[in-house]
């Protein structure tokens, strides 16, 4: 009992990052009927704009400590960052410290801008052209994207850690009762799946309780009608796809301590998450939620060593082998429309 | 010629003269000159060209004609590689049985693969192959099978290759790299040296251009054929195909199986040339790398795939090699200031960032010129044509002109 | 016995009876036309002949053989053709190839696996192509990109490429909608000339009332997924049930 519940709790994590990712992916399918291959590429890059954040905040000026001296003799060189002379020592090494929550801000915009660029700037031209058109284009940009951010930032992972106070493991287990050291289970994963729940609770009360919602809701089932009613939905999906920009980068942020950003976790998440999206049923919110959280649980029961010892490596093929499994007995997925991009 | 109509035809001779005067033809530039970087003619790299030609002439053949766009052509290159290795185990160096055997092998897993692909079309049949082919790769980094039945097949991460204690039950003596039926050894060159400049005839690379003149010349015939105008018809119109009492789903199992085996024939070329398998080869950058190679070509034409293949070959080969010291003496010429400018405007472009400009170079081709090369080509041609009309109307019209009287 | 037999059919979507209880017989070589109001299941009855939707209920049999479970391209392949509302031909592919997929259908049957001969030297096919469009008056635009030409076009090339398969049935769904009057007036002669000289049966439904009575001999009435009255156009015409469902119509619309 305990040992499932650990493999519940361990799927979460990728659960809400799959789930996170394949709601904006749905979001910009459902509503601008656009396969984005470079949503992968807008995950990564939130990670990074906490990478990016930390950088800021540590940016220090050096000044010469007379009083100590290092191994030749020198005066030691002090890195001093300038929040902290700014700010007083300890709030300044406190923003430091929080710089992955406070990144969230700090994203947010940034993704909004990019969602916004993105889709004025290249997206809009492709609505017409097929699918394959448009899988190619934003491949093409993902690429572009991941290599930037490579040049930036180099090929390595840059470990960014969580704020000290989440650092660390607790016993989730003695809090149900179980025996002590059954279920560690660290803080930060607990925060990840808390805040895309928030996350993902707030996109669907945004696009269920504001007219703007609504509208965004009536255009995902019938374009063209809501478009005669002589509302510009164009402008509508634009900022759709910034919020659904947003939300990739939210995911990321937030997922930089749990695996330290490279320039390529975007397209490893990108080509799951394209599973999860067909899963849960293309143009299905819901759906993708569903999806998300199943699979990455799905991921957990067969990364156990009981699974394992029975199907060696059953951990790495487990999703794929139930995506084709579902595609081809419920090719609209476990909550997909009848009619959406079916033949 | 060869069932062939004129056109085709000479399309086919002119590949053919370009790949057999290859070592010429890439290596224009003395070997000692600060051009000679640029030259392409070593047989590592030519090699590439014709392998990846093959590959793409075979993902064309899917994707140019039934629009059926596969994100996972790679796991059957792959599967090419691995069956030449294990012949290379199992029995010796001779890369025949090897070739047979890939794609054999090959064409089975795409017929099991398409058959079940294809029955979702459009983007879930990309996402249906891509999770195929990321499925395969997985099996092999991790050599799941061979860890399941306790022995090795795809040997992990490592890579598959051969070791001494392989059976190898028809070894001879002394044969240690692969070979065509013990006649010459692919890895066996000759250097020309004429004056300055240097080519090299490798055998490995001729092997590979005889296999990939066959693979183009049976793609024309595909293309020609009325398989292949039933391909088109695919394409353009499924359900007028099907009230018209035709049967889709073979047709496009026929073409995937096909495509599949270019790419066996591809993968299991690639280890004829070095007796390796690895499973990078799997993944799903090599398969977007043989769409991007088609795509920046020009998708559904003959020559457009082998034309991308070659052309990202050679960048990738080129581009990466420039480093910032090549751009300082290239820009040399200019003052420091605009110099050292120059080159850190390039420098992201270059070297470690060719993939950049690979991806910002296909973005430009999906959005400006979805018909690839061969349509930035035609487009080129089209405006010299117009420019010769225009002249020569302009011409006719003075000319006209002359021969009429004022009308006062 | 008619060359197609509906026996009670009917088909549900969710909540909407679209089709009650439809039973029709085309008699063989005649023209056959049904009509009806918006939303009568014209074209959900269309659908359960040629194998798009199976019915809920009944059976239809054409030729004495049931269609139901079928595929289209069986059920075309069995001697049905059809006509879409908008053209559907190879819009990327040229007339003259357009005309030539029809003949290899009904040389090669559902699927013939010839990749290495040349579509040039099926010389059999390309005669029979060029021949039907000749008689479609087309021949001058055998090279033209199938897309590239005006609606009525291709319609005109549709109803050829339906033609060549030698169909015993062709079905016609609203063939001139949205056309100019002209072009439906071409459509129409094109039809009377096709009936006359061959030995096909033609089942067509239409909302314009001109193409119906040009062409139709017998005409079945459909509303609210039953069909009304059968009966020959002259007596359609006066027959107040008839009146009733279309000036309802009329009625709600205005």
């Amino acid at each position: 009992m305990d040992a499932i519940l650990l493999q519940i709790l361990n799927g979460l994590d990728k659960g809400s990052a799959y789930a996170l990712i394949a709601l904006g992916l749905t979001l910009i399918f459902g509503t601008l009927g656009v396969v984005n291959f470079a949503h992968g590429a807008l995950f990564m890059i939130g990670a990074f704009c906490a990478v990016t954040l930390q950088r800021i905040f540590t940016l220090s000026y050096v000044t010469l400590d007379e009083s100590q001296k290092d191994f030749l003799g020198n005066p030691l060189k002090v890195e001093t960052p300038y929040v902290q002379s700014w700010f007083g020592e300890s709030l300044g090494a406190g923003i430091i410290d929080w710089s992955v929550p406070l990144a969230i801000l700090f994203c947010i915009p940034v993704m909004v801008l990019i969602g916004f660029v993105m889709e004025r700037g290249l997206i809009k031209h492709f609505y017409k052209r097929p699918h394959a058109d448009q899988i190619l284009v934003t491949f093409g940009l993902a690429i572009v994207l991941q290599e930037i951010i490579k040049y930036f930032y180099g090929a390595n992972p840059i470990p960014t850690p969580a704020p000290e106070l989440f650092r660390g493991s607790f016993d989730f287990g003695v809090l149900l009762g179980f025996d002590p050291n059954a279920i560690i289970y660290p803080y930060w994963r607990l925060v990840y799946f808390a805040f895309s729940a928030v996350i993902i609770g707030g996109v669907f009360a945004f696009l269920q309780f504001t007219t703007f919602g609504m509208v965004v809701r009536a255009g995902m089932a019938d374009r063209e009608t809501v478009g005669m009613l002589g509302i510009n939905i164009d402008k509508r999906f634009t900022i759709m796809f910034g919020i659904a920009a947003a939300v990739a980068g939210l995911a990321g942020v937030m997922y930089a301590p749990i695996n330290s950003p490279n320039y390529h976790m975007g397209m490893d998440f990108l080509v799951l998450s394209f599973v999860v999206v067909v899963v849960g049923g293309m143009g299905s919110l819901p759906g993708a939620v569903l999806a998300g959280f199943l699979l990455g649980i799905l991921e957990s029961f067969a990364s156990m060593n009981e699974v394992k010892n029975i199907l060696p490596g059953i951990d790495q093929i487990i999703i794929y082998v139930v995506a084709i499994i579902i595609l081809l007995t419920r090719p609209r997925g476990l909550m997909g429309r009848k009619g959406v991009m079916e033949e | 010629m060869l069932g062939l109509k004129k056109t085709d035809a000479t399309l086919l001779i002119v590949v053919t003269i370009l790949t057999v005067f290859a070592p010429f033809i890439l290596n224009p530039f003395p070997t000692s000159s600060a051009m000679a970087q640029f030259n392409a003619g070593y047989p590592d790299l030519m090699q590439r060209f014709i392998i990846f030609g093959i590959f793409a002439i075979g993902f064309n053949l899917l994707f140019g004609l039934t629009g059926y766009l596969s994100f996972g052509h790679a796991a059957f290159l792959g599967i090419g590689s691995y069956a030449v290795v294990w012949m290379y185990k199992l029995l010796d160096y001779n890369v025949l049985p090897g070739l047979v055997l890939a794609v054999i092998v090959s064409g089975i897993f795409a017929l099991a693969i398409g058959f079940i692909s294809l029955r979702r079309s459009g983007i879930y049949f990309s996402i249906l192959t891509l999770a195929f082919a990321q499925m395969m790769f997985a099996i092999s980094y991790s050599d799941l099978i061979g860890r399941f039945l306790g022995t090795t097949v795809t040997n992990g991460e490592t890579g598959l290759q051969v070791y001494t204690s392989d059976p190898q039950i028809l070894l001879s003596a002394g044969e240690t790299a692969p070979h065509f039926l013990g006649l010459v050894e692919m890895r066996s060159t000759y250097t020309l040296d004429a004056g300055a400049w240097s080519f090299d005839f490798n055998a490995g690379y001729y092997f590979c251009v005889v296999f990939m003149l066959m693979a183009f010349y049976l793609a024309i015939r595909i293309f020609r054929s009325p398989f292949g105008l039933m391909l088109r018809a695919v394409k353009s119109n499924q359900q007028r195909m099907s009230y018209t009492g035709l049967n889709t789903k073979p047709y496009t199992l026929a073409v995937f199986v096909i495509s599949g085996m270019y790419a066996g024939l591809a993968g299991g070329l690639l280890a004829a040339m070095d007796p390796l398998a690895g499973a990078e080869r799997m993944q799903w950058t090599a398969s977007g790398e043989v769409v991007l190679m088609t795509i920046l070509g020009g998708a559904g034409t003959l020559i457009g795939p082998v034309l991308g293949a070659g052309f990202i070959k050679y960048f990738e080969n080129i581009f990466s090699k420039i480093n910032d010291n090549v751009l300082h003496q290239w820009f040399a010429f200019m003052p420091d200031g605009l110099e050292d400018f120059v080159v850190f405007v390039i420098h992201p472009f270059i070297g470690k960032g060719w993939h950049l400009t690979l991806g910002l170079m296909f973005m430009m081709v999906v959005i400006f010129l979805p018909g690839g090369l061969v349509e930035g080509g035609q487009r080129i041609g089209r405006i010299f044509r117009r420019k010769d009309r225009n002249s020569s109307d302009a011409e006719l019209d003075a000319a006209k002109q002359r021969n009429t009287p004022p009308a006062e | 016995m008619g060359i197609l037999e509906v026996k009670n059919v009917g088909k549900r979507f969710g909540g909407l009876q679209a089709l009650g209880d439809v039973n029709l017989s085309i008699a063989e070589n005649s023209v056959h036309a049904i009509i009806g109001p918006n939303g009568a299941g014209k074209s959900t009855l269309l659908n359960c002949l040629v194998g798009k939707l199976i019915p809920d209920t009944g059976s239809v049999m054409f030729d004495g053989q049931s269609v139901l479970g079928r595929k289209p391209y069986e059920i075309n392949q069995m001697g049905i053709s059809r006509v879409f509302q908008t053209p559907e031909i190879f819009g990327d592919l040229s007339v003259l190839e357009n005309m030539m997929i029809p003949c290899f259908a009904k040389r090669d049957g559902a699927f013939g696996m010839n990749a290495i001969g040349a579509v040039m030297s099926q010389t059999d096919i390309i005669e029979r192509a060029e021949h039907m469009l000749e008689e479609m008056k087309m021949a001058d635009k055998r090279h033209m990109t199938a897309s590239s030409m005006s609606r009525g076009d291709k319609r005109r090339l549709e109803i050829g490429m339906c033609l060549s398969q030698e169909p015993r049935l062709l079905l016609l769904d609203e063939p001139t909608a949205g056309m100019a009057r002209a072009d439906t007036n071409n459509t129409i002669d094109l039809l009377k000339q096709i009936s006359d000289e061959r030995d096909i049966t033609i089942a067509i439904i239409e909302h314009d009332m001109h193409v119906v009575f040009s062409l139709a001999q017998r005409i079945t009435v459909l509303a609210q997924g039953t069909p009304l009255v059968e009966d020959t156009p002259d007596n359609i015409k006066g027959h107040p049930k008839v009146r009733e469902a279309y000036l309802g119509e009329t009625q709600t619309a205005a």
